[in-house]
């Protein structure tokens, strides 16, 4: 366990850094913040938190099948691969601003792409 | 191994078993998800023993200091009493010791607690009316020896619980009361932070609350206040506001009127909805923590605001009062 992913990127104090500015990104992104309405912006907070602990390979229970329910509601509303491209971009650039290394990024990036097919429910 | 005790019965945590894990074997309906200590769904409130500190990461200050913690991490050392955190029965009863009209339409009550109360001023409670009408208010002074506790009470035309207070409740009654509820409240971390603290209507009792504790536990950071209302007529507490704005250097107070206003009294305020007012102030706010109290859609609105001006979503409480509660 000592060198994994989740590890390396920093644990928790990592994805409580990244949540921040990931979540400000995504709420400025005209093209998707409408799939982030809500009325209780703390709890949104949290469910962003589990993307990104499950995103840097840290501890988390979720299975593809969880994945596709939990985004068919957003399926419905005509989620793509034009609005994952653009949430995995936040991703990604919310990293380069962390001052993450190369490498771990694209670890990163790869686990995000790993879930395209179950996030779009295809 | 220890025992924990839910709803008057005592459970066994086996070895290792997470508190979550022994209720759900026992078949207990508990809220829960990720079971991974992040989605926070799980979380609970230890009645007598401070839970453990792995069971409390990720969580605020303030619940943390209510002793709440995320029943899928916590293992137990030793034996702990707990509830559900949005179980609120009328434990207490309070007694009416003045009612004074603050405005046209809202009503200071004043009323005295039992030894057991304890409360941050900020946070509410649930009362319940003769007729069984059950309101939330936020309590609007910080603790004291006196045992007092003050709540601002609007006046609606059609309130029920209002009009049941404001016509038929005497002095010396008693009114079935909930424990102090919620975690919008001042705590002394970190006390260089700028605090913004924005309101409508009565959304200033819990922030007028805030405001003195921070005042009394000598918060080092700047204070900003901005109360809103649609007419000047509807502001309230001025003076009293002013006063502490006189003797405090690092306090400072805006009124802002959203509807017409003429400026006939020399009286000074701010034209525009408040938390436009509000923002209009400031181009970032790294490292300010903020209180929005009142209207929904105001909250929500400055929430996002202010999180995109750089507050960290841990720093931001919210009160919101949805109509059939104000
Ligand atoms: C990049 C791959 C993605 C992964 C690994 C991922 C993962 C997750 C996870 C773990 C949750 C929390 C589920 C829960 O506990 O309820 C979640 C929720 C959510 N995700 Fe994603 N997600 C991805 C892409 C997206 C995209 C592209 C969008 C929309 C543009 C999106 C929008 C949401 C929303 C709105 C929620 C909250 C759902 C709700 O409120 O019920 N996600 N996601
Ligand atoms: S079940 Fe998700 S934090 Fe406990």
């Amino acid at each position: 366990m000592s060198d994994s992913l989740y590890e390396k990127l920093g644990g928790e104090a990592a994805v409580n850094a990244a949540v921040n500015i990931f979540y400000r990104k995504v709420l400025q992104d005209e093209t998707i913040n409408h799939f982030f309405e809500t009325t209780d912006m703390q709890k949104q907070m949290a469910k962003q938190k589990s993307f990104l602990t499950m995103a840097f390979g840290g501890p988390n229970s979720y299975t593809g099948e969880d994945m596709r329910k939990g985004h068919a509601h957003l399926v419905e509303k005509g989620l793509n691969d034009n609005h994952f491209n653009a949430v995995a971009e936040h991703l990604q650039s919310t990293l380069e601003e962390l001052g993450v290394a190369a490498e771990l990024v694209a670890e990163v990036m790869a686990i995000a792409e790993s879930t395209r097919n179950d996030v779009l429910g295809k | 191994m220890a025992t924990l005790n839910y709803k008057q019965q005592d459970y066994i945590c086996q070895k290792n078993e997470t508190v979550l894990d022994t209720l759900l074997r026992e078949n207990l309906n508990i809220a829960h998800g990720c079971r991974q200590g992040v989605c926070q769904s799980c979380i609970m409130r230890s009645v007598d023993t401070n839970p453990p500190v792995a069971a409390q990461q990720g969580l605020r200050e303030n619940q943390k200091q209510q002793k709440h913690f995320l029943s899928c991490l916590c293992l137990l050392e030793q034996d702990m009493q707990l509830e559900q955190i949005t179980e609120s029965e009328f434990a207490h009863n309070l007694k009416v010791l003045s009612k004074q009209m603050l405005n046209h339409d809202t009503l200071l009550l004043r009323l005295l607690h039992d030894e057991a109360f304890t409360f941050k001023s900020g946070q509410f409670i649930n009362l319940k009316s003769a007729d069984n009408t059950v309101r939330s208010y936020s309590i609007s002074n910080p603790p004291n020896k006196q045992l007092h506790i003050e709540l601002q009470i609007r006046l609606l035309a059609n309130g029920r619980f209002g009009s049941w207070v404001h016509n038929e409740v005497e002095i010396g009654d008693n009114i079935p009361a909930s424990s102090a509820l919620g975690s919008c409240f001042y705590n002394t971390e970190r006390q260089e932070q700028g605090l913004l603290l924005v309101g409508t209507g009565s959304g200033l009792a819990p922030l007028y609350g805030i405001l003195q504790d921070a005042l009394q536990q000598e918060h080092k950071g700047a204070i900003h206040l901005f109360h809103g209302s649609r007419q000047a007529k509807d502001l309230y507490l001025k003076e009293q506001i002013q006063q502490l704005v006189s003797e405090h250097e690092n306090f400072s107070y805006t009124a802002c009127i959203s509807g017409e206003y003429r400026n006939e009294h020399e009286e000074h305020y701010s034209q525009g909805r408040v938390h436009e007012v509000a923002l209009s102030n400031y181009s970032y706010l790294n490292n300010w923590r903020v209180y929005l109290c009142g209207h929904p859609e105001m909250v929500k609105q400055m929430q996002t605001q202010v999180f995109l001006k750089g507050v960290d979503m841990n720093d931001i409480y919210v009160d919101a009062f949805h109509l059939s509660s104000l």
